[in-house]
């Protein structure tokens, strides 16, 4: 029998073979050292203590599980104003795509900027992306930074008159897409992006974002019903003084989606809050894997994760909150919770705390647990059918993680997606 | 209007007997109340008639305006018109009261074939009878019952009362935890509900309360039987004695 790292030196040979990795350019340097990490590393087995609750197979193997096409007229969009940039199958769309220009901020299209001999984003592409290596592998991000032809990269220089819109939509039962964006937000200024739509069979997505001093990012992100797909997808951040990320993710359905955040709070003052609901049935499988270092003083973040289970949907969460020696001062705070609607459905917590400063405050908690069956009765004693009174206890439930969306008018659009699952899904 | 036939009931996870052959009938516009010392199986009552899961009927029945409530869901019930006013509210996090009470109020009237509430209708009903129970419009926009005081949780219960517009109220140990000034809040909003349409039956230990909310027949429970009936007197009359007198008479 093969040995671990063996294995997994085997898959990423099997699946770099696949993959063809553009030449030259600002990245080629970038490109070249990921692809080195790949093959020390291997692509993740399913031994990995990593990847200990969730299969890493399909996101790994050379060929993709072809996933059924969602019908785009039911894919939930944001109804804001917001400027459109549309992917299919991992591939710029420009006749559905607004023109790439706003005020305050430079877009470029990253397959036409790929030959360039110089960009801005050569000091963050794959720079972010291999800082969120250590001291745990994500050998997939390293695998789509070294691959990617696609994606968007973002320079915001004054705060734009409306958010950028990211939609992922798919025309193939097979595609295998690898996108790769990078977000640059320069002092004082802010960013809304929003990110939904089926994007692909199978999914493999990265975003580096910097933020200068001061600057703001806010992230809402919505992963539809398009139940078939594979996603792996994660978001490098780096923080410096005084700057604020906060990032929202919706999970409806998907037969497996692990998102992992990787955050470096490495100025002082910094904010990072994480938070994430996800509803899922039957063969759904969702694993949020979070990873906050704080390295400066006087930095807060915040870890909210909620999961809806049932019919024998798992839902996986680890998540760690680093404290360096430096960051003294550091307000950390961690929930994952699940509310398990049946007996066949699982949750797997792994909250970690490592802490080397000693005047910090940081709290974890993690509980799963069924529906209350005695608020269940109050609300049926004024009235309120069983199912109802489900659905209201369930979102109240959630509620936690949506409440940190800051737009109250996406709140309440992301409420609504989840009611109109929730009511899709009773009991029968 | 609400008619319990030699009601006999069991708690269902120990097949322990609680109530041992229950015979009241409230007739509309009259006011009940039951006293009976602790364990005497009260509480079980007001939760047997609202369809509570953990008890299992053996012998009886319990009529509505005719219609059978044991064969009914515990909304169902409510929709027919009875409500009880819980002993112990419960908080309900996340679910914000107004909703809470917009959501119940329309779902008994879509099961009676009534149009909808309209908000704005609803708004200004709700906020009305608050201020006559003084709760304060941030008390509405709370999660049910989280963070409420004791008196603040009974007022709360007796406003959906008001709102919900019941053939039957049921107050369970309403005065339990209550000071003076909130048990006179809470017993003038039931007070006003009062009238020739509506019966009331208020489960109570201790004859204060029926100070405020005047009975017109008092039954004392013991045991899981009602062994002794009369008017309010009667109240009084435990008020000064306890049950001690009751229970040497019964043996």
């Amino acid at each position: 029998m093969m040995n671990l790292l063996q294995e997994k030196r085997e898959a990423a040979k099997l699946r770099i073979n696949t993959l063809k990795m553009p030449e030259g350019g600002w990245s080629f340097a970038a490109r070249a050292a990921a692809l080195e990490r790949v093959k020390r590393t291997g692509l993740p087995s399913r031994r990995d203590e990593y990847w200990k609750f969730t299969n890493p197979e399909t996101l790994v193997k050379q060929a993709t599980e072809s996933a059924a096409l969602f019908k785009s007229d039911e894919v939930p969009f944001f109804e804001t104003d917001r400027l459109k940039i549309v992917f299919i199958d991992g591939v710029f769309c420009e006749s559905s795509s607004d023109d790439l220009v706003l005020n305050g901020i430079e877009i470029d299209r990253l397959a036409d900027v790929i030959p360039n001999k110089v960009h801005w984003a050569q000091s963050i592409y794959g720079v972010i992306e291999s800082r969120g290596q250590t001291p745990v592998e994500r050998p997939l991000a390293a695998l789509n930074t070294a691959f990617a032809t696609d994606g968007v990269l973002i320079n915001v220089k004054r705060t734009p008159s409306k958010p950028v819109s990211l939609i992922y939509d798919h025309s193939s039962e097979n595609s295998d897409a690898i996108l790769h964006h990078v977000i640059k937000v320069n002092s004082g200024a802010s960013l809304t992006v929003l990110e939904n739509g089926p994007a692909a069979a199978r999914f493999n997505k990265c975003m580096e974002i910097q933020l200068a001093e001061g600057a703001s990012f806010h992230h809402i992100r919505t992963q539809g019903r398009d139940h078939e797909r594979r996603a792996s997808t994660h978001m490098f951040a780096q923080l410096n003084a005084s700057s604020t990320f906060k990032s929202f993710t919706l999970t409806v359905n998907g037969r497996l989606t692990r998102n992992e955040v990787v955050v470096e709070l490495s100025g002082e003052n910094s904010i990072a809050n994480i938070a994430g609901a996800c509803v899922g049935d039957g063969d759904f499988h969702h694993d949020d894997t979070v990873f906050v270092t704080h390295a400066a003083e006087n930095c807060d973040s915040r870890q909210v994760f909620k999961k809806v289970l049932r019919n024998g949907a798992t839902g996986v969460f680890q998540g760690k909150i680093l404290v360096k020696q430096c960051a003294q001062k550091t307000d950390g705070y961690q929930i994952s919770q699940a509310l398990l609607l049946d007996n066949d459905s699982q949750f797997n917590a792994k909250p970690e705390l490592e802490i080397y400063a000693d005047d910090v405050v940081c709290s974890h908690g993690s509980t799963s647990g069924a529906i209350d069956e005695e608020a269940l009765f109050y609300l049926r004693s004024r009235g309120v059918e069983r199912a109802e009174a489900a659905d209201l206890l369930t979102l109240a439930f959630l509620g936690e993680a949506v409440e940190e969306i800051e737009d109250e008018s996406l709140t309440e659009q992301i409420v609504s997606l989840l009611s109109s699952w929730l009511m899709r899904h009773r009991p029968s | 209007m609400l008619e319990i036939n030699n009601l006999r009931v069991d708690l269902e996870e120990n097949g322990k007997s609680i109530l041992k052959g229950i015979n009241l009938t409230v007739g509309t516009g009259s006011v009940h109340a039951i006293m009976g010392p602790n364990g005497s199986g009260k509480s079980t009552l007001s939760y047997v008639l609202s369809g509570r899961d953990g008890y299992s009927v053996t012998e009886g029945s319990i009529k509505l305006d005719g219609e059978d409530l044991l064969s009914k869901e515990a909304e169902e019930r409510a929709a027919h018109g009875l409500f009880l006013a819980f002993q112990y509210p419960v908080e309900i996090p996340g679910v914000g009261n107004l909703t809470f009470l917009r959501t119940a109020v329309n779902a008994q009237r879509k099961v009676r074939g009534e149009p909808e509430m309209k908000s704005g209708e609803f708004l200004k009903l709700v906020r009305e009878k608050a201020q006559e129970l003084k709760i304060d419009s941030e008390m509405l926009k709370r999660s049910v019952n989280v963070g409420f005081s004791g008196g603040e949780k009974k007022r709360n219960e007796i406003l959906q009362m008001i709102m919900l517009e019941p053939k039957l109220c049921v107050l369970d140990e309403t005065d339990s935890g209550l000071d003076i000034d909130a048990m006179k809040l809470v017993s003038s909003g039931v007070n006003a509900l009062r009238d020739e349409k509506r019966g009331f039956l208020v489960i109570t230990h201790y004859q204060r309360l029926l100070n405020y909310i005047q009975p017109d027949f008092v039954h004392i429970l013991v045991d899981g039987r009602i062994v002794k009936s009369g008017t309010g007197e009667l109240a009084l009359e435990v008020e000064h004695n306890g049950y001690a007198d009751i229970l040497a008479e019964m043996a």
